[in-house]
């Protein structure tokens, strides 16, 4: 199960922009260190991130191995209307992730 | 205001208890944050940044599945991480934390433990000590821990490895001081477990004692060796009244 | 609680002050056949890094294209390219919706003391760079562990 903690402000205002954070639990392998018997360890590292509200893609964050190990994001959404954020990633291993944040817009 | 009477008066407590001068005076203790550049305690300061809260969340939700059936909730572990490392009676020995939480596991639960440095009880021990956060540290060095924590203080000033360092060298004589290019720290182990920017990843103050002496060319006891706990119970008591950081960030 | 954090939020700020810029990039290889002979312009984007990293493995980041946008062109994506690093693309930050507020913060590793190159490109293709040099150190200690 990969961690992750998503912040989203409480209540949003309308038409104004809002912080969005993103910390995600994984190693970003570079693919360049090598285990106790001289193996290299593949890389595998969060590729694409993307950020849904209300369906459409506001944000989206393609990553590499110069990005830190537990990748942090934080940017920035319009607020329009109360709905949902959905998160989306994949590492290269293939494994994909969804979370989601509610949104409230007054 | 409070914080810092409570703070003086433990002090005052420990210093009474064991008519023993520690080797930085109270008012001269400071945390590893005053060591570090300030990026690492920017990212400690913002909870929405810290890596460490990954573990913190992994360990609450170990806490509600595993503990919570006889411990309610995180609000009963307050104040619970600033006592340790401690004595345990029915092992007749000074456990830390983590230790004390594999204790419970195997012998109260009957279940298999979770180990030494493995990520489950590091984001457990890590929650554990959450509660504490803020709070100062206050072992005791009394009656059976005395012993324990006689050996932490000669293991201390014990000169080790190739390079024949003792912790007091760097750590009581040189703070402050640069080694290469980082700056020495007074060795505090308050910000445990946390998370270390050279690690990538979240790690016990047992690692980071290991990592110094690996980085003194000695060799490493393994973890959960009864030596570690002694070190960090004489590094608890030596830092007895800083505040508990957590999780704490360090490079 | 709401202004500690704003407190904190400034002071994390000040830290990562933003330093003269240069007015010109170095050479990576990635860059420049992105650029693809445009020129950038040495204004409005403003890449925020310590002058000095703690520790290579994670160093903040923050970028910010200066508003306002509507109604004219907005702000597509934003490029992070690396000079020594041995993968040279680190980032790409896109927005497919027009935002007026572009800043986004990151942690990168860099290995070694080097410059780092953020790029912005608008929705009429031009170009706005910044770049900034980092000095990265090494630990006092190994650590086996």
């Amino acid at each position: 199960m990969m961690e992750a903690r998503i912040n989203v402000p409480a209540k949003a205002a309308r038409n104004e922009p809002f912080e969005v954070r993103l910390q995600i639990r994984h190693a970003m392998e570079t693919g360049y260190r090598t285990d106790d018997t001289g193996k290299a360890i593949p890389r595998n590292v969060v590729r694409n991130v993307t950020c849904r509200y209300n369906g459409d893609v506001v944000f989206a964050a393609q990553l590499s191995s110069g990005i830190a190990a537990n990748p942090y994001l934080r940017f920035f959404v319009t607020a329009r209307s109360s709905g949902e954020l959905v998160f989306e990633w994949v590492d290269d291993a293939g494994v994909r992730v969804t979370e989601r944040a509610p949104v409230i817009v007054a | 205001m409070l914080r810092s009477l409570a703070l003086v008066a433990a002090c005052v407590a420990a210093i009474a208890a064991h008519g023993q001068q520690r080797p930085i005076a109270t008012d001269a203790l400071r945390s590893g944050l005053a060591y570090v550049g300030a990026d690492v305690r920017a990212m400690q300061a913002d909870d929405l940044a810290n890596p460490g809260f990954l573990w913190v969340q992994r360990g609450e939700a170990l806490f509600t599945e595993n503990c919570a059936s006889c411990h309610r909730d995180a609000a009963s572990m307050r104040g619970v991480a600033a006592r340790y490392p401690a004595y345990d009676a029915s092992s007749s020995s000074v456990l830390d934390i983590e230790a004390r939480i594999d204790q419970c596991r195997t012998q109260r639960q009957r279940k298999p433990a979770f180990g030494r440095e493995s990520d489950d009880l590091l984001a457990l021990a890590t929650f554990v000590t959450h509660q504490s956060r803020g709070m100062p540290i206050n072992v005791s060095i009394d009656g059976p821990a005395r012993e324990s924590f006689a050996r932490g203080e000669a293991f201390y000033r014990q000169r080790h490895g190739q390079m024949n360092l003792a912790c007091t060298n760097c750590h009581d004589q040189n703070y402050g001081k640069r080694l290469y290019t980082e700056t020495m720290s007074q060795g505090h182990g308050s910000a445990f477990p946390a998370y270390r920017l050279e690690w990538q990843a979240l790690g016990s103050l047992q690692r980071r004692l290991r990592a110094c002496l690996f980085g003194v060319r000695a060799e490493m006891p393994r973890p959960g060796a009864p030596e570690l706990t002694d070190v960090e119970l004489y590094l608890a008591w030596r830092a007895n009244g800083l505040p508990v950081e957590s999780p704490g960030v360090r490079r | 609680m709401k202004r500690r954090r704003f407190v904190q939020g400034a002071a994390a700020l000040a830290l990562l002050g933003v330093r003269p810029a240069q007015a010109a990039l170095p050479t990576i290889p990635s860059l420049d056949a992105w650029l693809a002979g445009r020129a950038p312009r040495f204004e409005r984007i403003k890449l925020s890094i310590p002058a000095l990293a703690d520790n290579g493995f994670a160093v903040p980041m923050r970028v910010i294209v200066d508003g306002p946008f509507a109604p004219g062109p907005h702000v597509k994506s934003i490029r992070l390219f690396s000079e020594t690093n041995p993968v040279s693309d680190m980032a790409i930050f896109e927005f497919p919706v027009p935002i007026e507020r572009v800043e986004v913060e990151s942690r990168i590793r860099l290995a070694g003391t080097q410059q780092v190159v953020a790029v912005a490109e608008m929705t009429d293709g031009r170009v706005y760079a910044m770049a900034t040099e980092v000095i990265v150190t090494l630990a006092g200690c190994m650590d086996g562990t």
